[in-house]
């Protein structure tokens, strides 16, 4: 099947095109399908021009969802407009929590197969393959799609570098959500955003992030502190999110974020599988922590073996001083 | 409240994973656990159950070789039943298969007012299944959640999000997949685990669902290369000698980053 039309699943947020719309669109344009278009699953607003410029020739937007979720309303318009006719060759979409439910919906609509956690896609004539990595990145495995389409993928953050190149804005297009029935039945009420300063954590340039060395709930102000000081993000290990020290949102791994600062630096974290996949794409990692057998100084750039309690209150006094 | 509960039975996460070099697929041989991602997924059902003040969870897996070591850990927490479908013909199944073969064990289980399941498995993470479960069964679901509590016949759910979390609302019945924290799994007691050895376990095969099991051929997916990643190298470790700050000041300054 050759690929002539691509869909990228884009996720608008205030406005603009998430970061990892655009990676995906910068990829799908690379692909050499003859049709990039962009899927929104709300309302696309003022994101037709930056969708465009990033190579999305037409925007199919939903329109506003009024409180219904993703999964259902997103894959049922996906559904409706293949059956009028209108049908991608594949779809991008990246990891997220609502994508990720639309993927699901729609391969059971379609009856195909949807390959989850990406990193790269290669297009060769008919065949259309996808790498994921395993056992905590350090073996890539390359899968392609046998049956008939449309091929469903889905792609980890900062799979690909976002580069504007496409046109003009992407002529907008109604996709009704069609009648959906009890699956529809799920509402929003209500919307809370966890307060969060200083710069995001999946696009700071520095990341501190504490694990279970850290001893104590209470300790992680040291991380934060840290952060602070070298204007970073604090992130944290599966192991203290699950704990409560921290929100969900902290979280860097495999399902959490995906980060790739300048600097990662490891505090208190021995480096499971789970948290490696998240943070091994750092340009540069400095790891702290007491036990010298941990698989975090197997990628760390500098490794400390010490006691996180009396090298980070040192550090944060030295860094501290220099003002 | 009757809560079915998908659980999956892994390789022991504490040994390192293996490819199967015949078929490019984890190994699955041998003793299997429970994820331990659905702990918490059993945990919460056995708490609703307490709380609705009567019904019964019951735990419906999938294996390929009618393991049910992992799914006794369940039933030592207190689930009822079990329903394992077992077929070496769904060895191979895509996270789809899957999904259409936990549907249909979860009809088998009988009428259940909430399905509930992790967000994703520990050993192939696919994330899609409870989702799919839904569009199956013709179910609303929430996914991510991270708090749950039940009032008459409606779900009341914190679902995770980028930002923060969405209040979300839906009639029962409905699937929920439970984020890791969304309570705390209990350990089985001595009794529960004497008990689990004789609660009943409904083995069937995918034949006796009515699916056709999809296996390799029907996958819909071929993996064609396995290689190993780029190694990153282990750069300097030092032991701290009261001074090891001083050298992560110094590789920062280096970097021009401070």
């Amino acid at each position: 099947m050759a690929i002539n039309t691509i869909w990228v699943y884009a996720e608008v947020a205030e406005g603009k095109p998430t970061a990892g719309t655009l990676e995906l669109l910068t990829k799908a344009r690379s692909l050499g399908a003859g049709t990039v278009a962009a899927f929104v699953v709300g309302d696309a607003g003022d994101a037709a021009g930056a969708l465009g410029a990033y190579g999305a020739a037409t925007v199919y937007a939903t329109g506003d969802l009024g409180g219904k979720l993703p999964g259902p309303a997103g894959s049922g318009a996906i559904k409706a407009l293949i059956d009028a006719g209108t049908s991608p060759d594949l779809v991008l979409f990246p990891s997220t929590y609502g994508a990720r439910d639309v993927a699901a919906r729609l391969s059971v609509k379609l009856d195909t197969t949807v390959l989850t956690n990406n990193t790269d896609i290669t297009v060769a004539g008919d065949d259309v393959s996808v790498t994921t990595a395993i056992f905590g990145g350090n073996t890539l495995v390359t899968t392609k799609f046998t049956a008939g389409g449309p091929y469903l993928a889905m792609f980890r953050p900062k799979s690909f570098a976002a580069e504007e190149g496409g046109a003009g804005a992407g002529a907008v297009v109604a996709a009704p959500v069609p009648e959906l029935g009890a699956t529809g039945a799920a509402s929003v009420i209500a919307v809370h955003t966890e307060a969060s300063t200083g710069p995001k954590l999946d696009e700071a340039n520095i990341v501190v992030s504490g694990g279970r060395g850290l001893g104590e709930a209470g300790k992680y102000e040291l991380v934060e502190q840290l952060a602070k000081l070298l204007k970073g993000a604090p992130g944290a290990s599966r192991a203290i999110v699950d704990a409560g020290w921290v929100p969900y949102s902290y979280q860097v791994g495999q399902t959490g974020k995906v980060v790739k600062p300048t600097v990662y630096i490891a505090v208190g974290i021995s480096g499971a599988t789970q948290h490696m996949v998240g943070m091994k794409g750092s340009k540069n990692i400095i790891a702290i922590n007491k036990d010298k057998e941990a698989p975090i100084f197997g990628i760390a750039d500098l490794g400390i073996v010490g006691d996180v309690h009396k090298v980070l209150p040192k550090l944060i006094e030295a860094l501290q001083a220099r003002g | 409240m009757n809560i079915v509960v998908c659980v999956k039975q892994i390789p022991d996460p504490a040994s390192p994973g293996a490819l199967d070099p015949s078929s490019n697929t984890l190994k699955r041989e041998g003793k299997l656990v429970l994820d331990d991602t659905d702990r918490y997924g059993v945990e919460m059902a056995l708490q609703l159950v307490a709380k609705a003040g009567g019904g019964e969870v019951t735990l419906v897996s999938m294996a390929p070789n009618g393991e049910v070591s992992g799914m006794r850990e369940g039933l030592a927490m207190g689930a009822a039943k079990g329903v394992l479908v077992s077929d070496p013909a769904l060895k191979g199944s895509d996270a789809l298969t899957t999904a259409k073969v936990l549907a249909k064990a979860i009809q088998r289980a009988g009428a259940a007012d909430l399905v509930l399941a992790g967000t994703e498995s520990s050993d192939g993470y696919t994330g899609t299944v409870p989702e799919q479960i839904a569009e199956l069964l013709g179910l609303p679901s929430i996914t991510f959640a991270k708090k749950v509590d039940v009032d008459g016949s409606t779900v009341n759910v914190q679902r995770q999000t980028d930002a923060g979390y969405d209040e979300v609302t839906s009639p029962l019945p409905a699937v929920i997949s439970v984020t890791a924290g969304v309570v705390e799994p209990r350990y089985p007691s001595f009794k529960g685990i004497m008990s689990a050895k004789s609660k009943p376990v409904d083995t069937c095969t995918a034949g006796d669902l009515g699916v056709t099991p999809a296996g390799w051929d029907g996958a819909g997916q071929q993996i064609v290369s396995v290689i190993a990643a780029e190694a990153r190298a282990a750069g300097e470790v030092i032991e701290d000698d009261g001074e090891g700050f001083a050298k992560i000041v110094a590789f920062l300054e280096n970097l021009k980053v401070i």
